[in-house]
């Protein structure tokens, strides 16, 4: 006869809190990876119950990212730390080309987090990876003690392959070549500042946080290999990643102002806190460097799709020995766009 | 945005440009001194300067109260933020100026100091009802347009009975700092700064009015033309400007008239004349020491007043010999003169206050324009891309 | 100097603060510095409080001067060429 199977309480989701126990790698560890995370992954590899996930792998070029995620707050409109941390990493395999594969997701608890809001943030994560057509199979968490940890931190690091015959790198940029932005800039530093109780303003707008490999597939496959680089413009925004691209490249851009899209509660936000929404963060964005002739077919394309509706042309690479953003501003002067320097703070002046 | 991008258009930006070229008199050169930060901003950020005709040059005032807040003063702003009692509300734009010996309010944060960042001086009063055990010092800094909300907190403290709230005050005054810039009479001719006009403050003037000015104008025979703060308002007050210097006339405009006045905000100036009153003199960062150009509080209101509560004793501490901001600040060096400028000194290490400051004119001159600075020295080489070779393309 | 914004007054609240908004993004802030303030009123927002009302007849009045200002039809540099 075999010995009675003990009986274990489930976790109390509503008021319970993560405790040391639940880190400790025994059978809370057990339980709360199981009950919270299992149930909201779901997925063959992962429900193996494997401290690693196994698989195949098909032949190519294959892509690795990783990102830490230590948004405050946790919870913001449009999302949450969660389906952040699965879309900013699928987004990096994506600016390579790359078709996601898995992902994998680490946790850094800190005790006295509610269970509720784990439970929350495991359930949009399971949900953001199951949109998207990508698997969370493996993870790791570990609990460390009250006042560590801002709640959770999480690490997500992606598996991707590159079709072949895609090269996008951010060196590739030439004189003459297109600068493309996928649409409006500045919404997710503004919906996660709107939370920020310091700064007290309230506003609708909602953070664009998306996964971009759909909008990718189709840019690649139209344009081929006259589609030089992607980028997408998270922290620092729009401005930092034309420098970090004309940097690489040893190029300078010529912006206009007046195509680049700005929402009129993101350019409302900045203008009552003095912040320049160039230099504000998206997650739900990409910029695409293209051959000159191939312009018009890729907007054509990227305007097809949900996340590329608003999609215009904003500039040009230029040769410049001094790597300057230039810009020509909405009023018909001209002016840089600088790096950032430092974190860009609310100014009074 | 009602009233912000009607005062933005370019095609009307572009025809008072083209009028300004008409009237501004070919052989003559006119140069006009915007005082306030906050109008150096706007020009550098939309490019302003590339709208006026090649005999209208626009010179950079000291109308930024971070550029003008002398070091010795951040100093002592960080020894009370390092005491543990002390909790330091600051507005953003001070985290970062650089102090004595490389220090920061925001490596003293990183170090452990008890410093937050408010958006509003009512924030501190807040913080201090919230934490009574705290002591929370609030670092006001600002010209007139600040003072009034710092005054509105000191009102709401006392009305709270708050024990742990006080304010190391650091507000200045526009008129003086303009009769500092003119009042150049004595000094060597080389010093003297040959600007034909002024570009008022928009919103300091809302709180003091255009009176002020008036006596300034008369007394040195320069125009000063008040104006919004929106590019186009900034355009048309150098027109207005054009137009006085032609006629020779030297009064007082107002181009700014939807928001300001010849008397100003009487409540606003009543809640400063009734916690404030005028220091003897006050050192200035670039300008020197001005006689009463500074606030104090009142000793009605001597338990909000950090300087006495906390004893702070002010050690002035002296800027980079090698920076050049007092010759920047008054108009008499451009940035890019400066030998320090994108060397040394830069945003991110700036050496003195013109950079510290997004509208510090070194800063926005490195922000927003030092591209200029090729175009001038490399004219031999194949000009950058034009605008309207973009347009071109697309 | 300063940054102060324009913003249109929504509601008025205990205490002498408002409700403002500018674009959809809402704040509360300090009145006490402005007399007599209505709902539907602009006035000019700095570090939390409005300094004063932005009068609409004026501010027509300044568009209207600016356009007056403004050449038509003529380029900065035909102009300076005249």
């Amino acid at each position: 006869m075999t010995s009675p199977r003990l009986r274990a309480r489930k976790l109390d989701i509503r008021d319970g809190l993560v405790d040391l126990s639940h880190g400790a790698g025994g059978r809370a560890s057990a339980q709360l990876i199981d009950e919270i995370f299992r149930a909201a992954f779901d997925n063959p590899l992962l429900n193996q119950g494997n401290d690693q996930a196994a698989f195949d792998v098909p032949a190519g070029r294959m892509v690795m990212s990783t990102d830490g995620y230590v948004i405050w707050p946790l919870f913001f409109p449009g999302g949450d730390i969660g389906s952040l941390a699965v879309h900013g990493t699928i987004n990096d395999l994506a600016m390579a080309g790359a078709r996601p594969l898995h992902l994998a997701a680490s946790y850094i608890l800190e005790e006295g987090f509610p269970l509720a809001d784990l439970q929350r943030i495991a359930i949009s994560m399971g949900r953001a990876a199951s949109y998207a057509g990508v698997a969370i199979v493996t993870g790791d968490t570990k609990v460390v003690e009250r006042g560590k940890a801002d709640g959770v931190f999480i690490t997500t690091t992606g598996l991707g392959l590159v079709p072949v015959g895609v090269d996008l790198s951010g060196d590739r940029a030439r004189p003459g070549d297109r600068v493309i932005l996928s649409g409006s800039i500045g919404d997710h530093g503004v919906a996660v500042m709107s939370k920020r109780s310091s700064l007290g303003f309230e506003t609708e707008i909602l953070s664009d946080s998306a996964a971009l490999h759909g909008l990718v597939a189709d840019m690649v496959a139209a344009a081929g290999p006259s589609l030089r680089l992607l980028r997408d413009p998270t922290r620092g925004g729009l401005a930092t990643t034309l420098n970090e691209i004309a940097q690489q490249s040893r190029c300078g851009f010529l912006i206009e102002e007046s195509s680049i899209s700005v929402r009129p509660e993101v350019a409302a936000a900045c203008e009552l806190l003095g912040l320049d929404p160039l230099y504000v963060a998206n997650e739900g964005k990409l910029v695409a460097v293209v051959e000159a002739n191939a312009t018009a077919a890729l907007l054509t394309v990227m305007r097809a799709h949900p996340l590329g509706r608003e999609a215009s042309v904003i500039g040009q690479v230029t040769a410049d020995d001094q790597c300057f953003v230039q810009m020509t501003t909405s009023f018909g002067g001209g002016r840089i766009v600088d790096w950032l320097a430092g974190e860009q703070l609310p100014r009074i002046c | 945005m009602k009233y912000i991008d009607e005062y933005r258009d370019g095609a009307l930006a572009r025809s008072i440009a083209a009028t300004i070229a008409k009237e501004a008199v070919s052989g003559r050169h006119y140069k006009f001194m915007e005082f306030c930060g906050g109008h150096t901003h706007a020009i550098s950020r939309y490019g302003v300067e590339d709208l006026l005709p090649p005999n209208v040059e626009m010179v950079h005032g000291p109308g930024c109260p971070v550029c003008v807040l002398p070091v010795g003063r951040i100093d002592d702003a960080i020894r009370l933020a390092m005491r543990p009692e002390v909790t330091l509300c600051t507005y953003a734009d001070l985290m970062r100026v650089p102090a004595s010996g490389g220090a920061s309010l925001m490596k003293a944060k990183a170090a452990g100091a008890d410093i937050r960042m408010i958006y509003s001086s009512m924030d501190a009063v807040l913080i201090a009802e919230a934490e009574p055990t705290r002591r929370v010092v609030f670092f006001a800094i600002g010209f007139e347009t600040t003072t009034p909300s710092t005054a509105l907190s000191i009102g709401l403290a006392r009305r709270k009975q708050l024990t742990n709230f006080t304010v190391f005050c650091n507000h200045v005054l526009t008129p003086p700092a303009i009769r500092a810039i003119l009042d150049t009479a004595n000094l060597p001719e080389i010093e003297r700064v040959l600007v034909d006009g002024f570009v008022g403050p928009a919103h300091v003037s809302t709180v003091i009015g255009t009176s002020p000015y008036v006596a300034l104008a008369a007394e040195f025979e320069k125009p000063v033309v008040v104006a919004g703060f929106e590019p186009l308002d900034v355009m048309q007050a150098i027109l207005m400007l054009v137009r006085q210097v032609n006629e020779g006339r030297s009064k007082v405009e107002n181009q700014y008239i939807r928001a300001v006045t010849a008397g100003g905000n009487l409540i606003a100036q009543r809640e400063i004349a009734e916690i404030f009153e005028l220091r003897d003199s006050f050192e200035w960062r670039g300008l020197g020491e001005l006689p009463v150009s500074a606030l104090r509080l009142r000793h009605a209101y001597a338990q909000f007043d950090a300087e006495q509560r906390f004893d702070v004793v002010s050690v002035p501490a002296s800027d980079n010999p090698a920076c050049e901001c007092g010759d920047v600040l008054r108009g008499l060096k451009k940035p890019a003169d400066c030998k320090l400028f994108g060397t040394v000194c830069s945003p991110e290490t700036p050496m003195g206050s013109c950079m510290v400051s997004s509208e510090g004119a070194c800063a926005a001159h490195w922000t927003y324009g030092r591209f200029r600075d090729r175009a001038s020295t490399n004219a031999a080489q194949t000009s950058p891309l034009k605008p309207s070779d973009v347009q071109a393309a697309a | 100097m300063c940054l102060a914004i324009p913003v249109r007054v929504e509601a008025l609240l205990p205490d002498q603060m408002a409700r403002v908004t500018l674009g959809g993004v809402s704040k509360v802030v300090s009145i006490a510095l402005v007399e007599n303030v209505q709902v539907g009123d602009y006035v000019l927002l700095h570090v939390g409080s409005a300094l004063t009302r932005l009068d609409p007849v004026e501010a027509e009045r300044t568009l209207a001067l600016m356009r007056e200002a403004a050449v038509p039809g003529l380029s900065a540099s035909e102009a300076a060429a005249a």
